[in-house]
Parts: C-alpha cells; sequence; structure tokens
C-alpha cells in the first residue's frame, strides 16, 4: 500500500521535472550551432550570445500552453497531499486526476502548436532538427495523461 | 439701498484689487504637449493630439501650427495653421484632402487626423502653439509610425491565454462545489421531512375518513418518491462495504 503511494508520487514528480526541463531548457529546435526555442535563440560557436525570441501569437500561445502546465500540475500535487488527509475513506481523488489531465492536454496542445507553427518564426533548413526539450515534451503527454488517470481511479484506504 | 450699494462698490474694490495683484503676472512660457510615438495602419486614420498649457487666457489670437518633417529628409513643412478663429488646411500637398481639424482652442486641443495613411507619411510631426501675449516656449514633436499591420505588445496574448484558463478553471470548480453542497442541503431537507410525515401519519390516524382519502395518495405518492431517491443515495459508492477495489496488495 506505501509501496503504491509511493509509486504515484514518484511519477507524478517525474512529470512535473519533466514539465519543468522542457519548459526552460533551450532545446526545442536544434540547427548545426543554432539552438532556437520558447524563450531565447542562442548561437553557440566562436561567440557564445542568445537574442529573445520573437513575438509572435502563436509562440507566445505555446509558451502560454507550457507554463499553464507547469501550474496545473504542480497545483495537483498539491491538492493530492490536500486529499490525502482530508477525504472519506473510500473515496477517489477525482480533482487531482482533473488538474492532472488538464495539464497533460495543455502540454500537447502546446507542443502540436508549436509542430505546426515554428515555421512562422524560424525560417527552417535543411538540417534544423527537433532537440531533446520538444521531445521531453512530448514524452510528458503520456505520462501526465497516466498519472491522472490512475488519480481518477484510486480509491482512497486507510 | 444705498447700503446695498456701497456693498457692492465694496466688492467691486475688492475684486479690482485682487485682479491687480494677480493680473500682471511674470510671462512664463507656454508648453505643448504631445504623444512620443504613434503608430498607425496603413489606409487607416490616426490621431495627432497636441494639447498645452498657458499662463494667460486663450485669446483670439492664438495660433496653432503643425509641421511634417519626412523620414530621411531634413527639411520640414507646414501643413495646417490656425489664427483668428480660422483653421487652414494644406489642400495643395502630400495631406491634400487627407486632413481634419479636430482640436478645440479652448478646450486647449490643438489636436489633427490624417486619414488613409501610407508609407510616405513616416515622418516626425511638430506642434507649435502661440498665444500672445504667452509666446515664448518650446514645440512638441511626434514620431508617426505607419505599419502594416500594428504589431500587438509583447506578453498580452501570453497574459490572457493564462489568466483564462485559469479564470475557467476555477469558475468550474467552484461551480461544481456549489452543486454538490446544494445538493447534500437538499437531501437532509428531504430526510427530515421524511421523517416528520411519518411522526404525523402517526398521530392522524384517528382523525377524518374521508379527509384522509383525499389526502393520502399525495402523502403516499411524496414518501414513495423519497424512499425512492433515499434508496438510489445508497446505491453509491461512497462508503459502501464490499464494492469492487483495485488489490494491488
Amino acid at each position: 500500500m506505501l509501496l503504491l503511494l509511493l509509486g504515484i508520487i514518484v511519477l507524478h514528480v517525474t512529470v512535473l521535472v519533466l514539465f519543468f526541463v522542457s519548459t526552460i531548457v533551450s532545446q526545442w529546435l536544434v540547427n548545426g550551432e543554432h539552438t532556437a526555442d520558447l524563450w531565447q535563440n542562442c548561437t553557440s560557436g566562436s561567440v557564445f550570445h542568445c537574442l529573445t525570441s520573437s513575438t509572435n501569437e502563436w509562440l507566445q500561445s505555446v509558451q502560454a500552453m507550457m507554463i499553464l502546465s507547469i501550474i496545473f500540475s504542480v497545483l495537483s500535487l498539491f491538492l493530492f497531499f490536500c486529499q490525502l488527509f482530508t477525504l472519506t475513506k473510500g473515496g477517489r481523488f477525482y480533482i487531482t486526476g482533473v488538474f492532472q489531465i488538464l495539464a497533460g492536454l495543455c502540454v500537447m496542445s502546446g507542443a502540436a502548436i508549436f509542430t505546426v507553427r515554428h515555421t512562422d518564426w524560424h525560417q527552417a533548413s535543411e538540417n534544423t532538427s527537433y532537440g531533446f526539450a520538444y521531445i521531453l515534451a512530448w514524452l510528458a503527454f503520456p505520462l501526465a495523461l497516466a498519472s491522472g488517470i490512475i488519480y481518477v481511479i484510486l480509491r482512497k484506504r486507510e | 439701498m444705498e447700503e446695498a450699494n456701497e456693498e457692492r462698490s465694496g466688492c467691486l474694490l475688492l475684486l479690482a484689487g485682487l485682479l491687480a495683484v494677480l493680473g500682471p503676472s511674470p510671462t512664463s512660457s507656454i508648453h505643448v504637449y504631445t504623444q512620443r510615438e504613434v503608430y498607425g495602419t496603413v489606409g487607416s486614420p490616426v490621431t495627432l493630439s497636441c494639447s498645452f498649457w498657458s499662463s494667460e487666457w486663450i485669446s483670439e489670437d492664438i495660433s496653432i501650427t503643425w509641421h511634417f518633417q519626412a523620414e530621411g529628409t531634413r527639411d520640414s513643412t507646414s501643413i495646417f495653421h490656425y489664427a483668428k478663429g480660422q483653421p487652414y488646411i494644406d489642400d495643395v500637398g502630400t495631406f491634400k484632402e487627407r486632413m481634419e481639424w479636430v482640436g478645440n482652442p479652448r478646450r486647449k486641443d490643438g489636436s489633427i487626423v490624417i486619414h488613409n495613411l501610407d508609407y510616405t507619411d513616416n515622418g516626425t510631426f511638430t506642434c507649435d502653439v502661440k498665444n500672445p501675449p504667452d509666446i515664448v516656449g518650446k514645440s512638441s514633436q511626434v514620431t508617426l509610425y505607419v505599419f502594416e499591420k500594428v504589431p500587438t505588445r509583447y506578453g498580452v496574448v501570453l497574459g490572457s491565454i493564462i489568466g483564462g484558463a485559469l479564470l475557467l478553471v476555477a469558475v468550474v470548480v467552484a461551480l461544481v462545489y456549489l452543486i454538490r453542497y446544494c445538493w447534500l442541503r437538499r437531501q437532509v431537507a428531504l430526510q427530515r421531512r421524511l421523517s416528520a410525515m411519518e411522526k404525523g401519519k402517526l398521530q392522524r390516524s384517528a382523525k377524518d375518513a374521508s379527509k384522509r382519502s383525499r389526502q393520502a395518495p399525495v402523502l403516499y405518492a411524496m414518501l414513495d418518491h423519497s424512499r425512492g431517491t433515499k434508496a438510489a443515495s445508497e446505491k453509491k459508492p461512497k462508503g459502501a462495504p464490499g464494492d469492487s477495489r483495485k488489490d494491488k496488495k
């Protein structure tokens, strides 16, 4: 029983860490020495300097979605601990699960919008590939969904 | 009557004295205020606002002029002049039939509107106001930028999406809790009514038969309905033993 609780918490924290890393790290699009991401475009090479990304509306919506997913996931963790101590025996962690599922949906829509619209603010050349932060975002989506569904199905025991 | 006259002349003297003290004050300069930068889109109108502050009363001889210096050039042309209560709008230059005077010197406003913007309107506009005898002062400049589409400030979309989503979630959660709270209260009220009715039924068993025969079906219908809902509520999984649970021991 304790093992189950620990496993669920570890999963939730993993999802949260994935959200943070994919939002903050500057590796969504990689092109040789240039990296472009949500917040800044950096060039490494002889000189390392960074410029802020464009103010395109689609880029802003992707940023908003990633931030929202972080907010929802943190809220969900907080509510889980609240419900752990206040829920009646046999009750379900509805709110926790709903917020976690919302966070997963947010990160999915953010990554999808980025995939479709990244040519608006970034000229794609041949060797532009997706960086690891982008992959982490897509990885976090099914994990968040699974975590949320587990919360909805789970019942509180003694 | 004579006392009233004396009072009135006394007041007039006082007023004249005050004016004598305040009237000829040292002439301060006239201040003209405009925006620093104005953004406009091609084809749409833009308002160039110019307001001023003068220590003197607004006289009939007030003059307001607007000059335009195109981007990249060094000479500025006069495009608007207001003098002796009459506005004179440019009718031969680049702003021919595009300018409109919307100012009001009495309200210390000297604004103009330029319609149907074009990229050649990029440049600096200077507003100059002279209100004799208050003529010393700096004019003010406003730079016009003409875009194809007005760029939104960074963060507007971001903030609105985040704020809107959080608000929506908060409202939905509050609604769900409210509905649950109301529903629970109705359940409690129904329970109370059911137990009261049962008690009443036992006490009224010795009363008139006809009355009871008319009222009885309604009472029984209510009892049946409330008993039905009570049974349905007992079937909910909360706290019910013997339900299927996830056993992962």
